[in-house]
């Protein structure tokens, strides 16, 4: 277990300082996010004020598809000079590949989260300290990138991965983005937990199950 | 059935009725083959004989079709963690990360193969590929031929017991192509089982303790190295592949 755990740091590290080195993912995802973000800022004009609903679904569309951008390069790397033969040749249960790759898909939309949504809340007036969001975004994002991960391995051996990733995930994700758009509307109104609890109920199995199925099913994605 | 003899012991490597298909097209059709401990197996063959396919199966790479593979009479597809500690792949393809420097690299690997003082074995094999000065260089900044010494230095940082070499020289300068052959002599650590495909028919000749000819997915020539003195070997390859035609 504790090897397991040192070889997942070892391919998390390499992602987050190849990321360090590059700029490639974070760097574009940032600002495909701010564009979408000051566009849907301009048609919604919030001086008269959007709704709580609009903004939770404007910031969840951001994420999402920016963070379909993202998901399609962190594989494309290792598929680039056949990298992923040799993690594959590795003497390492493959889930460990798996939870490698999830803990920097993680952290990447995290780091993400935390640089665009202070810049969303000021674009649409509302309040800059929301705790509650930071669970939302949490919870949301780690349901995303265990499904994304998954996928991203899956697309990375088709001709057109950059299309076939986006078509395979959305669907899947579908449940846990409307919890989450779900969830931010009232907590953006300041509404109380018990408005909420029940998206977060919902994003939290979201979560469990998914990442329990994709820990099984990962050796057969990325086999042949 | 071929398939269900029992392991012969003194095999390092053995193969038996190994087939694997990609859809409707057949890439390896019933390959029989043994090494014994420390031999080198040389196969030859055109392209798109089935080479690469038969490398990346032994190496776990790949799953067959049908047959089995057996690496120190272990089957593959029974402990494939256990057996990928012991074997070590190179191909024209590096496997590094261009943005880590060699040494990051080679830590980065030295920790999935759970290497124990790992900054020793790094710096003993990059002394050996001759890397010591551009060890904190990335790798995308290094010519053809030092990156693939510096895939030289990652295969052999586990000290691997099977080396499998799928046309190495490809792209080498002429001293990474010198680099092969000291892999194969390198006896520091006991003696590798070596399996090296290449088109290189005045090389491979020899490093090889045995010679054999892929052709359409099937051996069509085996030989020793000593059995193949005083034989034109060129003639040999055209006439079994029909490249000569």
């Amino acid at each position: 277990m504790n090897r397991a755990f040192t070889k997942i740091l070892a391919i998390f590290w390499k992602d987050l300082l190849n990321e360090f080195r590059t700029k490639e993912i974070i760097v574009s995802v940032l600002v495909f996010i701010l564009l979408v973000l000051v566009i849907f800022n301009f048609a919604f004009d919030t001086g008269t004020g959007a709704s709580d609903t609009v903004a939770s679904g404007i910031l969840w569309v951001a994420l999402t598809f920016g963070g379909v951008i993202g998901l399609n390069r962190t594989f494309a790397i290792e598929k680039e000079n056949s990298r992923l033969e040799g993690l594959m040749l590795c003497p390492v249960d493959r889930s460990v590949i798996y939870w490698g790759k999830l803990a920097g898909i993680f952290t990447f939309m995290l780091v993400i989260a935390v640089v665009i949504t202070p810049v969303f809340l000021a674009l649409f007036n509302l309040p800059i300290f929301l705790p509650r969001l930071a669970l939302i975004i949490i919870l949301a994002l780690l349901g995303f990138s265990a499904v994304g991960t998954l996928f991203s391995a899956l697309a990375v051996n088709t001709r057109s991965r950059d299309i076939m990733l986006p078509v395979l995930l959305l669907p899947v994700v579908v449940p846990v983005i409307v919890s989450a758009v779900k969830a931010t509307g009232p907590v953006l109104a300041g509404m109380p937990w018990g408005e909420i609890s029940t998206w977060l109920q919902i994003m939290v199995a979201f979560d469990i199950i998914y990442l329990v199925i994709a820990t099984l099913v990962f050796e057969y994605v990325i086999e042949e | 059935m071929n398939a269900d003899k029992p392991v012969s012991p003194t095999r390092a490597i053995e193969v038996r009725g190994l087939e694997k298909s990609f859809g409707e097209h057949l890439a390896l059709c019933g390959i029989d083959l043994g090494v014994n401990p420390g031999e080198c197996l040389v196969i030859f063959g055109p392209n798109g004989a089935g080479k690469t396919t038969l490398l990346k199966i032994m190496s776990t790479l790949l799953k067959p079709s049908a047959g089995r593979v057996f690496l120190d009479g272990i089957d593959i597809r029974d402990k494939p963690t256990e057996i990928r500690r012991k074997l070590s792949l190179v191909s024209h393809q590096t496997f590094l990360y261009d943005d880590l420097t060699i040494f990051e690299n080679l830590k980065f690997y030295a920790k999935m193969y759970d290497i124990g003082d790992a900054d020793k074995r790094i710096r003993e094999v990059v002394a050996w590929a001759q890397l010591e000065s551009r060890v904190h260089d990335k790798v995308g900044t290094l010519s053809r031929g030092l990156q693939q010494r510096a895939s030289l230095a990652r295969a052999v940082l586990h000290n691997p017991s099977f080396l499998f070499l799928d046309e190495p020289e490809v792209g080498l300068d002429p001293h990474a192509s010198d680099m092969v052959r000291d892999v194969l002599s390198d006896n520091d650590y006991g003696s590798r089982t070596v399996v090296i495909t290449t088109h290189n028919l005045e090389r491979g000749l020899k490093l090889g303790d045995r010679i054999a000819i892929v052709h359409k997915g099937k051996i069509v020539y085996r030989v020793s190295g000593q059995e193949l003195a005083g034989l034109d070997f060129r003639e040999i390859y055209d006439r079994y592949t029909g490249t000569g035609r």
